[in-house]
């Protein structure tokens, strides 16, 4: 730095305004994307007439009744929305990982008659999102009686999630050096052998990833339970934060409390697993 | 691998080692692609087939379908005017995402550049809204677009610097732009971040180089950073189109469509007939309809990026 300093004096002054540009665009956008947030935690830390009257101060001293009460009022059902969330959440990122780690290990390691056109199949869900095809899909749901049933949820959050994550496995899986493969069949491995105490291990990271996404996406799906589930007891935490508002929306601080209690949950799973989650985006759009 | 047990083990033979390793393999691609292939045969191939047949029907959606109508369904959708205002709706939302959403999370992407100290503190609050679920997003922005000033913040704002307050989702003419306003801020994180990534690839000796040939900071962004990027851009482009096609959940929370129709868009149109109305097979049309822009437009991308970054499965 200081050796450029001397013998070009302008650079540093020219550096100097650059960087402050650049930091009050960037700080400017990081309080405009906090703006909403923030005024959530304000509302939920204050009593009703502490936010009726002064709506937008910071709430000194802190009030955690509004939470005190979502937590511990039965007839909120909190926790059992939350416990519901959790079981969709953990057998849909099981299912998805498993599932899509056998089918990306074949596409991408072992050869058969129709593999391109199987393949090309799954990448053909890829332009048919859940969005699209709910109406279609609920159809098929209640022929098969799964209305109104958490394991309608799970599979029909797994069956969507199937072409991404095949892709983003597959692209990880054929990244791993082919010798490896062979000095492993030349060591009498089994391709099953290969698949389970090589290639896995080895795909950690990208497993990873790929269970961050779903977790994520699971946690958040509101869609699928909104047309499946009708029973309130079956709720899950996106659906009941959703009825709560309709239901005691006059309430701002209570319904703020609510919001930000069901925000939290993916907050702190954001902020451990951001590197996952950021690497499995990134190679799903990218690498393909 | 110990080498010596791996030997042994082929010396003894397994039993399984008498089966000819040819069939071995086809059991094995067989029973691993055995429940992926179910589950989407019967959970989005097996849907999108049966609602083409239910898009040929009058059906309310009890007992089986018989009221065949043929097209009628298609022709009729194409004759409501509700369907021709969602259709806009989503042209608009495209139309939006590219023009504004895009160049802003392009420019912040360059903004946070390479070596920014604080880099990873932008990323993990830029990014925060996309992580969030789309119903919290809606409610957050449902309370700051509050038309009263004492309760919506942006209101607030705009009366504390002169303006007069905006029913934002209750004005025909403002709901949409205050939707996409919340579609930005959940998503332009995500679009900053494939920027980043696609950045992060650019080796910045090209860059050091154009600048070392007399180059200046924005002929370098236009000649060297902006075509070195171009499939990331196209992916962005790509990802953006589909899911503005397609959005639901923001704005069903935030207007369910209205008032009068002016934000209705085709995912709320079909959710409306589907679940409101129950007019299955209409609804059933409708998701027909969205199927084939998504998949015309799909191919359109094919054609022309010779290349597909993010289908690059399509190509084998």
């Amino acid at each position: 730095m200081q050796a450029t300093a001397t013998y070009r004096p302008a650079w540093n002054a020219r550096k100097f305004f650059q960087r402050l540009l650049q930091y009050s665009v960037l700080v400017t956008v990081v309080i405009l994307v906090f703006v909403p947030i923030v005024i959530l935690v304000f509302g939920a830390l204050k009593t009703r007439g502490e936010l009726m009257s002064s709506p937008y101060t910071p709430p000194i001293p802190p009030r955690w009744e509004n939470l005190i009460s979502i937590l511990t009022t039965p007839r909120y059902s909190f926790w059992p929305m939350l416990w519901n969330s959790v079981m969709v959440m953990v057998a849909t990122t099981t299912g998805v990982v498993v599932i899509c780690s056998l089918a990306a290990f074949i596409f991408s390691r072992m050869d058969f008659r129709f593999k391109n056109w199987v393949f090309q199949l799954f990448t053909l869900g890829l332009m048919f999102p859940i969005n699209i095809a709910i109406l279609p899909v609920y159809f098929v749901l209640r022929q098969l009686n799964l209305l109104d049933n958490l394991w309608g949820v799970i599979i029909v959050q797994t069956a969507f999630q199937l072409s991404g994550n095949i892709l983003i496995l597959r692209g990880f899986f054929a990244a791993i050096p082919a010798e490896l493969q062979d000095a492993a069949y030349i060591d009498g491995c089994t391709a099953f052998d290969f698949f389970w105490r090589i290639l896995l291990p080895l795909a950690k990271p990208a497993l990873a990833a790929v269970a961050a996404l779903t977790m994520i996406m699971s946690w958040n799906d509101l869609l699928v339970p909104l047309v499946v589930i009708n029973n309130d007891k079956l709720w899950p935490l996106p659906l009941g934060t959703m009825q709560f508002q309709g239901q005691y929306g006059q309430d701002l601080a209570l319904v703020s409390a609510f919001v930000l209690l069901s925000a939290l949950p993916t907050i702190i799973f954001y902020l451990f697993a951001e590197r996952q989650i950021v690497s499995g985006l990134t190679a799903g759009a990218v690498k393909g | 691998m110990q080498s010596l047990p791996a030997i042994s083990n082929l010396l003894k033979l397994k039993p399984s080692a008498g089966l000819p390793r040819r069939f071995q393999d086809n059991l094995m691609i067989f029973l691993f692609l055995l429940p992926a292939v179910v589950l989407f045969l019967l959970f989005v191939v097996y849907p999108i087939l049966q609602s083409v047949y239910y898009s040929l029907f009058n059906w309310k959606g009890f007992g089986p379908a018989v009221d065949f109508v043929g097209l009628d369904n298609f022709k009729n959708i194409l004759k409501d005017r509700v369907f021709l205002i969602a259709l806009r709706n989503g042209l608009l939302i495209i139309a939006l995402s590219l023009l504004v959403q895009l160049p802003l999370s392009l420019l912040l992407a360059v903004l946070v550049g390479r070596d920014l100290p604080g880099r990873v503190f932008f990323r993990t609050v830029f990014f925060l809204p996309y992580v969030l679920s789309e119903v919290i997003a809606a409610l957050m922005w449902l309370f700051i677009l509050n038309p009263d000033p004492d309760r919506g913040f942006v209101n607030a704002v705009i009366v504390a610097l002169g303006g007069q307050p905006q029913a934002w989702l209750g004005n025909p003419n403002l709901v949409l732009i205050a939707i996409f306003a919340a579609l930005t801020w959940k998503y332009f994180g995500y679009h900053m971040l494939l920027f980043m990534t696609g950045l992060q690839n650019i080796p910045s000796e090209i860059e050091e180089a154009g600048r070392v040939d007399g180059a200046n900071a924005l002929q370098n962004f236009f000649y060297i950073t902006l075509p070195l990027l171009s499939s990331t851009i196209r992916t962005s482009v790509y990802i953006s189109v589909l899911g503005s096609l397609q959005q639901f959940i923001m704005v069903w929370i935030m207007s369910k469509g209205g008032p009068v129709n002016a934000s209705e868009t085709m995912a709320t149109y079909m959710y409306r007939f589907g679940f409101v109305r129950f007019q299955l097979g209409y609804g059933s049309a409708v998701a027909i309809y969205m199927f084939l822009l998504c998949l015309i437009f799909s191919l359109i991308y094919l054609h022309f990026t010779r290349k597909p970054d993010y289908l690059s499965g399509l190509e084998g």
